[in-house]
């Protein structure tokens, strides 16, 4: 199984996450909101799949490159 | 006057009405529709205000002189104290001519009785206009107030700038100095649309004022408009406004028109180089002197641009900076837009003129828009690494809406990407090319 790791792409705060480990997701599902820039930015899954791993919770504040979620497809 | 109460209803009349239509609409889409409410909601208020007859939030009195160069008789006087009349009207009959009414307007004081002889210069009457005029007219109401030492005499907009310059950050753009060119290829737009202006019958100054719309940044509009064609500033600055809030409309369709769906798709890293503080610093000071050296009437926009950018970059003048992004430019943008508002009264707003403005105005955004896509993908002609052709059309200013236009037109076309940051450098630089335009324009006019 393949897997696709979904990265922070720029500095800013998570506002709202919106999957859990172990969902299936759709492509261009939400995975969370990134308030960046005083805009709130989805960040979206680039594949169908299942969240296996989450790196992200409400209120952190994330960098360029840490990981968002980990995805099985 | 004593004894007799004038209400405003015996002047109000259809115009005025639709006019406050007009305010009110745009309070709805700023609260209900959430449309840049921070400037619809004021400049619909100011409409509505200025469109209650005689409250007088927005007149200037002009002292109406006898313009016969040797001493004249007065024969008959064809107005009284109230009376409406129209630019060209003839107010007074002289033995040795006729006074006309410099503008439209309202009479409140007649000086001289017929039979009465008259020096040269002397004033005949005094009259009430609330039409911006070139002549030497005094504000005698709030707003005209405001308006006349805050935008007439050019202080509020650059002072916006100061505080727009302490709310960007060049970074991106410093990231990626390619991006330059895109801000640069948007303004093609302005001068697209000055042409066409041209070609339409607006005069130079007009045409300026309407070209510049396309730089889709308010406070130069403004400037450019209120230096070159104060009549026509409530037509350009509503342009300007309304056409920003309505970019996520506009731009989409000419973006996809002009793209593949997979040149939409092109990927970008979203990571750009990291820009250090030292750059980050020298940018401002280098950049102020580069400009004005080159367009001096820049100055002031550009000037006042940076040392803002400074103020927030500097990490000494925090307080300075912090003032200037949040209570000061909330004070300008209150000053601004409620005098933008008033003036609009139906008089000077319901011509066919404003009419050709908002046309033209929205032609600029289009053809701004449609010049970053082409240039963007004219840059990949020549370039090893790929740019998503799109962050193109964000050097249509309107920080920092075309980028998120750009951000969220390219998640869909690729969830992989993530364009913003790579939007706003070609953003800012947007910033910086609409007012080095409005620059070329007054000094090429002004």
């Amino acid at each position: 199984m393949a897997q696709e790791i979904v990265e922070v792409p720029l500095t800013g705060k998570i506002t709202t996450v919106n999957v859990k480990v172990g969902d299936e997701i759709e492509e261009g599902d939400v995975i969370c909101l990134l308030e960046s820039m005083k805009m709130e930015n989805p960040i979206v899954a680039p594949v169908a799949g299942k969240i296996v791993q989450l790196g992200v919770t409400s209120e952190q504040v994330v960098n360029p490159g840490e990981i968002v979620a980990v995805i099985d497809y | 006057m004593f004894g007799f109460f004038e209400t405003g209803l015996q002047y109000f009349y259809w115009g005025n009405g639709l006019m406050v239509l007009i305010g009110v609409a745009l309070i709805f889409l700023g609260i209900a529709k959430k449309m840049e409410p921070l400037l619809l909601v004021p400049i619909g208020f100011g409409i509505l205000l200025i469109n209650l007859p005689l409250g007088g939030l927005m007149d200037y009195e002009l002292q109406i002189t006898s313009s016969a160069e040797v001493p004249g008789k007065v024969i008959s006087i064809q107005v009284d104290e109230g009376t409406k009349v129209r630019e060209g009207d003839v107010i007074f009959q002289f033995d040795s001519g006729e006074v006309l009414a410099p503008i439209g307007g309202r009479i409140t004081e007649v000086r001289v009785s017929p039979g009465q002889e008259v020096d040269p210069d002397e004033v005949v009457a005094v009259m009430v206009t609330t039409t911006q005029t070139e002549l030497p007219v005094q504000p005698i109401g709030l707003l005209s107030r405001i308006f006349q030492y805050g935008i007439m005499w050019q202080v509020i907009p650059p002072l916006i700038f100061l505080c727009l310059g302490a709310l960007t950050d060049f970074g991106p753009m410093i990231a990626n100095p390619r991006t330059l060119l895109l801000g640069a290829a948007a303004q093609f737009g302005v001068y697209f649309a000055f042409f066409m202006a041209l070609l339409s019958g607006f005069n130079m100054q007009e045409a300026c004022s309407i070209g510049i719309i396309g730089g889709a940044e308010g406070p130069t509009t403004i400037f450019v408009t209120s230096i070159l064609a104060p009549h026509i500033i409530g037509a350009t600055a509503i342009a300007c406004y309304s056409y920003m809030a309505l970019v996520p409309i506009i731009q989409p369709p000419i973006i996809r028109l002009l793209t593949t769906k997979k040149e939409r798709a092109i990927y970008m890293k979203p990571q750009l180089r990291e820009v250090g503080k030292a750059e980050k610093i020298i940018f401002p000071i280098v950049a102020a002197v580069v400009v004005i050296l080159i367009v001096p009437m820049s100055a002031p926009l550009i000037g006042m641009f940076m040392v803002g950018n400074l103020f927030a970059m500097s990490g000494v003048t925090e307080r300075l900076s912090k003032t200037a992004s949040t209570a000061f430019i909330d004070i300008l943008t209150i000053f601004l837009t409620l005098s933008i508002g008033a003036t609009m009264t139906a008089e000077n707003f319901l011509l066919p003129k404003t009419l050709m403005v908002l046309v033209l105005g929205v032609v600029a955004f289009a053809t701004a828009t449609a010049a970053g896509v082409l240039m963007a993908k004219l840059m990949n002609l020549f370039s090893k690494e790929k740019i998503n052709p799109m962050i193109g059309a964000a050097g249509v200013s309107a920080v920092p809406m075309s980028a998120r236009v750009v951000q969220v037109m390219g998640q869909k076309a690729n969830p992989r990407n993530f364009l913003l940051m790579h939007a706003m450098g070609p953003n800012v630089a947007g910033a910086i090319g609409a007012a080095i335009a409005g620059g070329v324009f007054l000094g090429m006019v002004g």
